[in-house]
């Protein structure tokens, strides 16, 4: 589904922040992208999202090159970060918007929305809060489901583990597993967290420093040697 | 204490964004200081012979009127001075005591350049009253006192800080004193004039505003201290959210999904709506114009600049802004399923309807004569067809994003780039020129003519544009979301 080839990013003084020769994330597959800080995952993801401009190489989505056609776009959905969100909108207005953007009825939405609504545990639909001022997990919960409006061929999700309580994570794991387990839809998802990435994932990449140092399938043993390829 | 709080302040000012980048802004905001002091000097120092030119005599007139120029005092303060709770939070936790905090912020409100511009007008005519025979220690009691009053300002526009109720409902008394005044049904200055009279004829009577503004200190203080916390005084504003479906909207597609959005952007934040309130203002801009008041403006070329004034004003002011209005969530646009024609062609209906509202809510002009109100409609056409692409033209080059909940627009980085005002040139200059050829040629009916055949023309020329715009947003795409996202 996801093809890279030479790709690499280096920004004006010379750091070069990504580098990937070639990686092939197939079709349905759950795709897993850990690594410290800086060590590169968002910018893979904004670089397949086409917000920045490759340095060299290019990313197909689909067999279309991200940066040069806009194709990708219908089928490709993902949650970054809170700029991703409409802060004057309610919860309400922000899942029509984008649902009408993807060509959803109101009624797909209010069906999608139904369904998690224990993954919003009764603080998201009907606060009369503007999203600006829901807390960040609370946010995140807003940017996740939306990710999922329309049901899209590829879900990127950038540290969707991070600022949820406990609760809400394992509720987010089995969301994401259930996607997973769609074998038209493919996941990729960014962690600092090994554990939680290694559940949901059959298969995990660990970056450090813009390069691919680990590419693994989920076994019995990934955990272990990705804590041991992080110790410190 | 003192020494890190100014180290801190020095830093602030000189990193703050709407600093750091522009320098043409720096010189800009210079410049700007440097015209009101100078304004405010010529008027410190030539306001007593203009009024004794008229035979007033100068001190009575001035203290006749020293009522109405506080409350504007305090009108500008309201909109335009910050309120610097924000550099507060970090020091909560810090080993610092509350009061400490609190009289240093309250300190430096005091000596912002909203009460050191009063000196450039006070103290020259002060001056000007100790040479003109008034006794000079006087003279100096009358100052004393009105210094009272502005430090008595500062620290109320403190306290009224975002109440807005409060705000508004003084400026209608206020309103209406004035009123009456004009149309001589109640003199409010009959009873304020004589107490600023008595600052002067009294001894020791300027002690009253002194004690007024030690008091409004008080309060101030008394106020921040007690709201000192991260969940009152320092909280976000947030209101009770209602949802909106605009569902009427529905029926025109995704133009509608943006056009919806768009009215709640405007709806909901301060700085959008800012453009509104200046559309309106520039509605009633027109009677400069048109009431032949302003010798200046009384000539054909200068009537048509008020005509595209007037029905422009949304148009102008947001439209050079687009898409800038989204920069908070510009990712999401991009990586939605959104083409740019679309979202244009909703600014660009948007800007459309507010230029006919504007058009018909500046039927009134009707009562200056026909001529005058088929100006305005020539305006607006080339408003229409002209202007909304240009507009649109010269905000793809914008880079600067904008903080839709911040109140003040003072301050905040505009988009002042050469290539922007080259954009912006023809908006006014085309029509002026078009309009005196007919009306210098022929008349002032083919000048109208001249000036709505081109913005029928540039209408034609609509989806040429929104095609040329579509690829300055494509080529400029990386460079934008990277801009934004550093304001962010």
């Amino acid at each position: 589904m996801i093809q890279v080839n030479n790709l690499s990013k280096i920004y004006n003084n010379g750091v070069k922040v990504l580098n990937i020769a070639n990686l092939e994330i197939p079709k349905g597959e759950s795709f897993g992208l850990v690594g410290n800080n800086g060590a590169g995952k968002t910018t893979f993801f904004s670089l397949l999202l086409d917000l920045i401009q490759p340095s060299s190489g290019f990313i197909k989505n689909n067999d279309i090159q991200v940066n040069t056609s806009e194709a990708w776009k219908p089928f490709t959905a993902a949650f970054i970060d809170e700029s991703f969100l409409i802060g004057y909108l309610t919860a309400e207005e922000y899942f029509y918007f984008i649902g009408d953007l993807r060509h959803q009825n109101k009624a797909d939405i209010d069906a999608l929305l139904k369904k998690h609504e224990d993954f919003f545990n009764g603080e998201i639909i009907g606060k009369k809060k503007y999203l600006r001022d829901l807390s960040k997990g609370n946010m995140k919960k807003v940017g996740i489901i939306a990710a999922l409006i329309g049901n899209p061929e590829v879900v990127i999700l950038d540290e969707p583990f991070a600022n949820l309580d406990p609760t809400t994570v394992n509720r987010l794991k089995k969301i994401i597993k259930e996607l997973a387990d769609n074998p038209d839809v493919t996941v990729l998802v960014s962690s600092h967290d090994l554990v939680h990435t290694v559940e949901v994932c059959t298969r995990i990449v660990a970056l450090h420093k813009g390069e691919v140092v680990k590419d693994i399938q989920t076994s019995e043993e990934t955990l272990k040697e990705l804590e041991a390829f992080f110790a410190v | 204490m003192l020494k890190h709080f100014i180290r801190l302040e020095w830093k602030s000012f000189f990193r703050s964004a709407s600093f750091g980048t522009n320098v043409v802004l720096k010189v800009f905001m210079g410049l700007m200081a440097l015209y009101f002091i100078g304004i405010f000097l010529v008027l410190g120092f030539g306001i007593y012979p203009m009024l004794k030119d008229k035979g007033l005599n100068p001190f009575t007139a001035v203290n006749k009127f020293l009522i109405y120029y506080f409350v504007v005092d305090l009108v500008i303060r309201y909109f335009m001075q910050k309120m610097p709770v924000t550099n507060i939070r970090p020091l909560l936790t810090l080993p610092i005591k509350r009061n400490t905090i609190v009289h240093f912020t309250l300190g430096k409100t005091s000596i912002s350049f909203f009460n050191l511009l009063h000196a450039f007008f006070f103290i020259p005519f002060s001056i000007m009253l100790m040479l003109h025979d008034n006794a000079v220690s006087h003279v100096i009691l009358w100052h004393l006192g009105v210094v009272g009053i502005i430090y008595m300002n500062n620290y109320i526009n403190v306290l009224l800080n975002n109440k807005d109720s409060v705000f508004y409902s003084v400026l209608v008394v206020v309103a209406g004193c004035g009123l009456a005044q004009y149309y001589k049904v109640f003199d409010v200055t009959t009873y304020t004039a004589p107490f600023f009279e008595g600052l002067y004829t009294t001894p020791y009577l300027f002690i009253i505003p002194i004690m007024a503004a030690v008091a409004a200190y008080y309060f101030a203080f008394n106020f921040f201290k007690n709201n000192l916390n991260l969940d009152e005084g320092l909280a976000k504003k947030s209101v009770e959210a209602k949802t909106e479906d605009f569902n009427w909207l529905n029926q025109f597609g995704t133009l509608g999904t943006f056009l919806k959005n768009d009215i709640r952007m405007i709806k909901r934040n301060k700085r959008p709506r800012g453009t509104v309130v200046a559309s309106i203002v520039f509605i009633f801009y027109g009677l400069l114009f048109f009431t032949n008041k302003i010798e200046a403006y009384n000539n054909p070329t200068m009537q048509v600049f008020g005509g595209i004034f007037v029905s422009g004003g949304f148009l102008l002011n947001f439209g050079q802004f687009v898409p800038s209005w989204d920069s908070a969530y510009y990712q999401l646009m991009m990586s939605q399923n959104i083409s740019y024609k679309e979202y244009l062609s909703s600014k660009w209906w948007l800007m459309v309807i507010a230029t006919l509202i504007s058009t018909l809510l500046a039927s009134f002009y009707l009562y200056f004569g026909w001529q005058v109100y088929l100006l305005i409609v020539v305006g607006a056409i080339y408003n229409i067809g002209v202007n909304s692409h240009i507009v649109l033209l010269g905000g793809a080059f914008n880079k600067s994003a904008i903080d839709l909940t911040a109140r003040k627009a003072f301050g905040e980085r505009q988009a002042f780039s050469f290539k922007n005002v080259l954009i912006a040139l023809p908006k006014i200059l085309v029509p002026m020129g078009l309009y005196s050829l007919g009306y210098f040629i022929f008349n002032p009916m083919i000048g109208c003519l001249f000036v709505a055949i081109a913005g029928v023309l540039g209408f034609a020329f609509r989806n040429f544009m929104f095609g040329k715009i579509e690829k300055i947003y494509k080529s400029e795409k990386y460079a934008t979301i990277a801009a934004y996202k550093q304001n962010n």
